[in-house]
């Protein structure tokens, strides 16, 4: 289920996958086995998005900057009452109309904590056309197995212009569509509690609407709910669906796309960037290598909650300059929140926002700046 | 000594009414929001509506809560203010073959979610919105909303300067096809008209006026029991007959209205305003206009169009619910991505 409102620069996504289905989701008597609906708004769209998710069906959402704002309460609900849902930002500059047809990578901050209360949500970040193929699926599947909202941020470089890719490849992994009890499951277990961990991946188990068993019900809301979703307003009950979620938030560390070392040769100074900054940040690293001998590692990212090994990259090295597109070190903030306080201090960042895709001489030139080189 | 205990009566589906039954209400005693849930119940108990297909949906208020108070075997969510019409969307979108059912509030609809709400209509949405009509916020303790009558009086002396949106007009006109007012405290029309609305297939919006009797049941309130008994005038008397059940009505004839519903249910108005044709549209808009300019209160099934089509309809889905539709009609294979690569090359 495809739920939107136009936007430049998401509304390419859009028409080219609804190109798509109705070539290749449509059954031989000619029905449909998907449905795309023009939202009146982004706050219809992604409440389109947890109704579906909730319902069962894989579903989705595209949009930039100012739709982003608009989902923030929705993105809350589906965090805390646990709904799949895929939502893309193909981000871009400015509010209002700010700069519709350039490019940004300046909405991380708000997207990670989007909405009220204590939210945090998982973001994939694609760095190439190819990425864009891949960690859309691996969405919709971790969507599925976390139960919560993903959000996959690319930007209207990646997402509006052409680009040279490899080939895809089709996936050798049958969905995940992750925990969900079927009436003969619950003939099996006699009922079930929706959001207790019986697994002790902080995961429970949920039914969908229509499940023929007269204990396959439960009520979904945002206020607090103990395990057996039921309303609640007692401290240690409501604390312990609080605390779950963070330990489910942990668990997604190392499930998300892991980040990729591109290189670690042991040099003392790294390089940390996501999405379209690498192309730049390449071409950056050979200008640096040819002109000053400098031979910088480099580990992309590609999701937020961070993988382990982002740490492990800053804690092996003793200067990390975080190259984003943005101007208030966005990338940067987040590592500070996640970092120990002693590593903290190794992050320097170079930072590009005039619109325009990063160049690799603005990110040289920032850092021979800063190396005093 | 033991006494033999009377065995409940069972539905057709063998259900007996207390597995339509809910949470215990933490509404206000007296709430006209509690006779509603009843009147739900009875009405899914009656048309022996298996509770595990029935999806109960509500946005935030009062009356978005009492989803709890009815019907626990059936999956519900409780969403966020004035989003009821987008998730509902969505769900039915994913399990169509189900019935819906939206509890709101007028706070919820008409304010805060009237953009919503109003593509909702457009859309003819397969569901039964029920909007809980008390003129107020409930559950922030009684301002205004946007169905209040103008110069009515809040139990804090406040009057009401703004005219209030009439949502079965504007339902009628969006596009809604089973569109209907009535009154927290009448159980036979409200009985009557819930039955057809769970036979009917399209976006069946029901106004009913359910009076908060902590904020807005006094003088001066024009959405109180009291306003309610003395100006209530039906526009027809609505006699339900389900597809299953013999056709056999002791109504008058002369002035009756039958209407075919979906599932071969006949729903039959008797007509107490002559010439009251509820296929007519712009009629029934023109009734409710009318109604206003007189300060009446009309109740009844305004309007019904059994022809027109769901947005289910529109968008051509197959019969399987999407969720659970197998991977062998979800993930095309992989000759389909090999040609679009080749053709990108
Ligand atoms: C975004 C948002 N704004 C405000 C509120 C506070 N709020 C909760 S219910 C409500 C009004 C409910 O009125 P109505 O829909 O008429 O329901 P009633 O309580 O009268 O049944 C408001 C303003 C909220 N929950 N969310
Ligand atoms: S405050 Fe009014 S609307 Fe809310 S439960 Fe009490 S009587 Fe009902
Ligand atoms: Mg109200």
């Amino acid at each position: 289920m495809v739920a939107w409102y136009p936007i430049t620069p998401s509304t390419s996504l859009i028409e080219a996958t609804t190109d798509l289905l109705k070539k290749f989701r449509v059954t031989p008597e000619g029905k449909a086995t998907f449905a795309v609906v023009q939202a009146e708004d982004e706050l219809a769209a992604i409440g389109m998005v947890l109704g579906a998710g909730w319902a069962g069906a894989r579903s989705m959402t595209s949009t930039s900057g100012p739709g982003i704002s608009l989902m923030a309460e929705f993105s809350g609900l589906g965090y805390f009452a646990e709904i799949p849902g895929v939502i893309f930002d193909v981000q871009r500059s400015g509010p209002s109309t700010g700069l519709p047809t350039r490019t940004s990578q300046a909405d991380l901050l708000s997207t990670a904590f989007l909405s009220h209360g204590d939210t945090k949500h998982v973001i994939l970040l694609p760095g190439s056309v190819k990425e864009c193929f891949e960690f859309s699926m691996a969405a919709f599947d971790l969507a599925e197995r976390l139960q919560t909202p993903v959000f996959v941020l690319t930007d209207l470089d990646l997402g509006m212009n052409n680009w040279m890719s490899e080939p895809f490849q089709y996936p050798d992994k049958p969905l995940d569509r992750g925990k969900v009890l079927t009436a003969e499951d619950l003939n099996r277990l006699g009922g079930f509690a929706r959001y207790r961990d019986v697994d002790g991946d902080a995961i429970g188990w949920r039914t969908l609407p229509g499940t023929r068993h007269p204990k396959a019900a439960y009520f979904t809301r945002g206020s607090g709910h103990n395990d057996a979703a039921a309303y609640t307003e007692k401290p240690d009950e409501y604390q312990a669906v609080m605390d779950r979620l963070t330990r489910k938030f942990e668990n997604a560390r190392t499930l998300v796309p892991a980040p990729l070392v591109i290189k670690d040769k042991s040099s003392k100074i790294g390089f940390l960037a996501y999405g379209t900054t690498d192309f730049a940040l390449r071409e950056s690293m050979d200008q640096i290598k040819k002109e000053y001998k400098l031979d910088v590692d480099y580990l992309r990212i590609r999701a937020f909650p961070f993988a382990h090994e982002i740490h492990d990259f800053v804690a092996s090295h003793e200067r990390v300059y975080v190259v984003e597109q943005d101007r208030d070190a966005q990338l940067a903030s987040l590592l500070k929140l996640d970092l120990p306080a002693d590593q903290v201090v190794k992050l320097r960042s170079i930072l590009f926002y005039n619109g325009l895709p990063m160049d690799a001489c603005s990110i040289t030139d920032e850092f021979v700046t800063k190396e005093g080189l | 000594m033991a006494t033999a205990t009377p065995t409940p009566k069972l539905n057709r589906i063998g259900l007996p009414v207390i597995e339509y039954r809910g949470g215990k209400s933490t509404l206000c005693a007296g709430c006209g929001h509690n006779a509603i849930s009843e009147r739900i119940i009875d009405a899914m108990f009656e048309m022996g509506v298996e509770p595990e297909r029935v999806m109960k949906m509500s946005g935030i208020g009062c009356s978005s809560k009492s989803p709890a108070y009815f019907m626990s075997r059936s999956h519900s969510f409780n969403s966020v203010h004035g989003r009821m019409p987008s998730v509902s969307t969505g769900a039915i979108l994913a399990q169509h073959q189900l019935t819906m059912l939206g509890v709101s509030g007028d706070g919820d609809t008409a304010s805060i979610g009237v953009g919503q709400f109003v593509h909702l209509l457009r859309r003819n949405l397969p569901m039964i919105y029920i909007i809980e009509d008390n003129g107020v916020y409930g559950l922030t303790k009684g301002q205004f909303s946007a169905t209040a009558d103008i110069g009515s009086k809040l139990k804090t002396g406040v009057i009401n300067e703004l005219p209030a949106i009439d949502t079965c007009a504007l339902a009628i006109q969006l596009g809604a096809t089973f569109v209907g007012r009535s009154f927290s405290g009448d159980k036979k029309q409200l009985l009557a008209m819930l039955k057809a609305a769970i036979a009917h297939k399209g976006t069946v919006m029901l106004d009913v006026i359910s009076p908060c009797v902590t904020f807005n049941d006094h003088e001066g309130s024009t959405k109180s029991y009291k306003f309610m008994q003395e100006n209530d005038e039906p526009i027809n008397e609505i006699g339900f007959v389900a597809s299953f059940d013999e056709i056999d009505v002791d109504y008058d004839s002369g002035q009756i209205y039958d209407v075919q519903l979906h599932d071969g249910s006949n729903l039959r108005l008797r007509k107490l305003h002559e010439d009251y044709d509820p296929t007519d549209k712009a009629n029934a808009v023109r009734t409710l206009m009318e109604a206003e300019e007189k300060n009446e209160v009309l109740t009844g099934v305004f309007y019904i169009n059994t022809e027109k089509p769901t947005f289910i309809d529109l968008l051509g889905l197959v019969d399987e619910p999407l969720a659970t539709l197998p991977e062998s009609l979800t993930r095309p294979p992989k000759s389909a991505l090999d040609a679009l690569m080749a053709n990108l090359q």
